[in-house]
């Protein structure tokens, strides 16, 4: 199939109707908009399919809970405060273990913040998306091509993992317009194709129950520990990313989403300079490749993670790295996007010979932490 | 449980087929348990056991889904309407009915029932009105009587501060795609007969498709009420019906002739 130019947002839509979706429940925020925007036009095409536009996040996700009770493929999708409102629902789905897509289009925060893309919902996506001992499957896109092909994939992962799939992309793949190829129209499901747990009506069976509720300590327990082991799988079979120039790198980019794509740009121009620069960049973000880093951290210098955030992903990249290598941040924040020439003027003064630290912090108009310092110090 | 068929003796009463054969966890002269009767007795006289789909709350009757033989949920509290949005709109097919107190329907939840009643959802929503908290152990709702003592008005309901009881019927009223709303009770035998045909005129209008329909059923409380169940139905008619008149609030035209056919059938 030819590629053809589509805008994030509605390529996402466009990907989910292809991959079945069935029921698509939503509120407007920017910069996500188009999603919604593209559901309303295109699910009334299809027979069966629902579109509907809720009187908030908190209605539109649990719309999406009662559509998966009944082993509907359905999804919502948001922007970060949104996403917020969801949170209770999210944790309903999660504790009744119920498949169901999330897309987040990420903006600047924290409260109503601004509409410019960001990555500063990290924390919330990949360690507390609702009260509760649970994490959806997080999965970061850096094209508007990858966005597709993790949308497309992601209700299947749903369904095998019965999980909350969140694709985590934020305003610049939202607006941006990139060449895209399509995947095949998949059909929807059919009555013999629902899994037995979902409420269709309790007909020639006993009735079945979905709740998140169980007061006996014995119970719940049991719950949890069915939850985590599911959780384990996911975390031993879901690992995914990208490795760009790692085998002889000397400093190590770590970075996801837009700001992994930008990074390769800084990589590609570090290389022209003769700097041994490599990217691991995570796509997902939990589970979060940590062998890999653990493993790459053996072989090089230095590590350097570039986000659009104050250093979310960076407490997992020390959490994997333990220590083998030093690790620096560099980050813009509230909806600041560190350019190229940013990043490369950190690599710079990450590959030059050691001189006074303290001074060459401040370069740059980003945020910048030591966070790996006291753990190196100590080892040595 | 074993059944015993008695020859030569009339049935004069019988479990729905519809309520699990167990013994609830509500308090003694609770009339949730009641209403849950009432409800099951209708599913089994429409026959729609096999394609009804229970949305349950958050509060008394959270456990609802173990009493009632069809396939059932629980939602967050007050996003009842939400979720049967979700279940109604992706299976049409189905009798999707939610069963709420008044701390889920009209304090946290009353963004998603006004707007689930807004939008013309074929649900059917039995709201029990029983003018407090009662899962939490007897706290002020929206419902709660000028004066009334509850643990966390424990001077009596200050109007003045609080504001004056939320009058759910009426509200919902007001709004086109709610066509059946009216408020019941069940005091005595003659007001459960008639919350009973309501409840089936609800369930008919879903059935037909003419939008959503809302029973609003005032029901006791005596453990938070601190009064013995013959006291708490008296309270009921001496009380709550003078702040919450029983009768018809919304009949739509559409949905006339189903009343009509109730009445003349019970």
């Amino acid at each position: 199939m030819a590629k053809e130019l589509w805008k994030g947002n509605e390529a996402i839509a466009e990907a989910a109707l292809r991959a079945g979706v069935e029921a698509y429940f939503g509120y407007p925020i920017t910069p996500q908009t188009e999603l919604l925007e593209y559901m309303a036009r295109e699910m009334p095409k299809y027979p069966g399919r629902v579109f509907l536009q809720a009187e908030s996040e908190l209605a539109a996700v649990n719309m999406v809970y009662g559509a998966a009770c009944g082993g509907v493929r359905t999804m919502s999708s948001s922007s970060s405060p949104g996403i917020s409102l969801m949170s209770e629902g999210l944790s309903y789905i999660a504790g009744t273990e119920l498949p169901a897509v999330l897309v987040d289009i990420m903006r600047g925060g924290p409260g109503l913040g601004n509409i410019q893309p960001s990555q500063s919902d990290y924390f919330q996506m990949t360690k507390s998306l609702g009260h509760g001992d649970y994490h959806a499957l997080v999965l970061a896109p850096s094209t508007v091509q990858e966005a597709v092909d993790l949308t497309y994939e992601s209700f299947e992962l749903a369904e095998k993992y019965r999980t909350v799939v969140v694709i985590l992309a934020d305003g610049a793949i939202g607006q941006m317009m990139e060449p895209v190829e399509l995947p095949p129209w998949r059909e929807t499901l059919t009555e013999a194709q629902r899994p037995d747990w979902a409420l269709r009506g309790a007909k020639g069976r006993p009735h079945r129950t979905l709740t998140s509720l169980n007061l006996t300590p014995e119970g719940l327990e049991q719950t949890n520990l069915r939850l985590q082991a599911r959780l384990a799988t996911v975390q031993r079979n879901e690992v995914r990313w990208e490795e760009e120039m790692t085998e002889d790198a000397e400093l190590l980019l770590v970075a996801f989403g837009t700001m992994g794509r930008i990074c390769k740009t800084a990589l590609r121009a570090a290389r022209r300079k003769g700097q041994k620069v490599g990217l691991l960049r995570p796509i997902s973000l939990w589970p979060f490749p940590e062998q890999r880093l653990y493993e790459l951290a053996g072989k090089t210098q230095h590590i350097l993670v570039v986000e659009m955030n104050a250093g979310q992903m960076l407490l997992d990249v020390q959490a994997a790295v333990q220590g083998r290598a030093p690790i620096d941040f560099y980050g813009r924040m509230g909806g600041m996007i560190p350019l190229p020439d940013e990043i490369n003027e950190q690599i710079d003064r990450l590959m030059a010979p050691p001189i006074s630290q303290p001074e060459l912090n401040q370069s740059g108009n980003g945020y910048h932490r030591h966070a790996a310092a006291a753990a190196v110090a100590s080892r040595a | 449980m074993t059944s015993i068929e008695l020859a030569g003796y009339d049935v004069v009463y019988r479990r729905p087929e519809a309520l699990v054969n167990t013994t609830t966890h509500y308090c003694p002269g609770c009339t949730h348990g009641l209403i849950h009767r009432l409800i099951a007795e209708v599913i089994d006289e429409l026959g729609i056991g096999d394609r009804s789909i229970l949305v349950a709350p958050v509060g008394c009757a959270v456990f609802a889904y173990n009493y009632f033989n069809v396939d059932g949920c629980e939602a967050p509290h007050g996003r009842a309407p939400a979720m049967a949005t979700g279940l109604k709109r992706s299976q049409p097919d189905k009798i999707v009915f939610t069963y709420q107190g008044d701390g889920d329907l009209a304090a946290i939840g009353t963004n998603e029932i006004i707007h689930a009643a807004g939008r013309g959802e074929n649900l059917t929503v039995i709201f029990v009105n029983n003018a407090t908290y009662g899962m939490t152990g007897g706290q002020m709702a929206p419902t709660t009587l000028s004066g009334q003592v509850t643990t966390s008005s424990p001077y009596g309901r200050d109007v003045e501060l609080v504001g004056a009881p939320m009058r759910v019927s009426e509200l919902i009223s007001t709004i086109p795609g709610a066509t059946y709303v009216v408020r019941r009770s069940v005091h005595n035998v003659a007001n459960i007969n008639k919350t009973k045909a309501a409840i089936k005129t609800a369930f008919q209008v879903q059935m037909q498709g003419l939008g959503l329909s809302l029973v609003e059923v005032l029901s006791t409380c005596p453990t938070n009420w601190h009064m013995t169940p013959a006291n708490a139905l008296q309270w009921i008619e001496d009380a709550m019906i003078p702040v919450f008149p029983l009768g018809d609030y919304r009949i739509a035209d559409a949905v006339v002739p189903l009343t009509k056919r109730t009445r003349g059938g019970q």
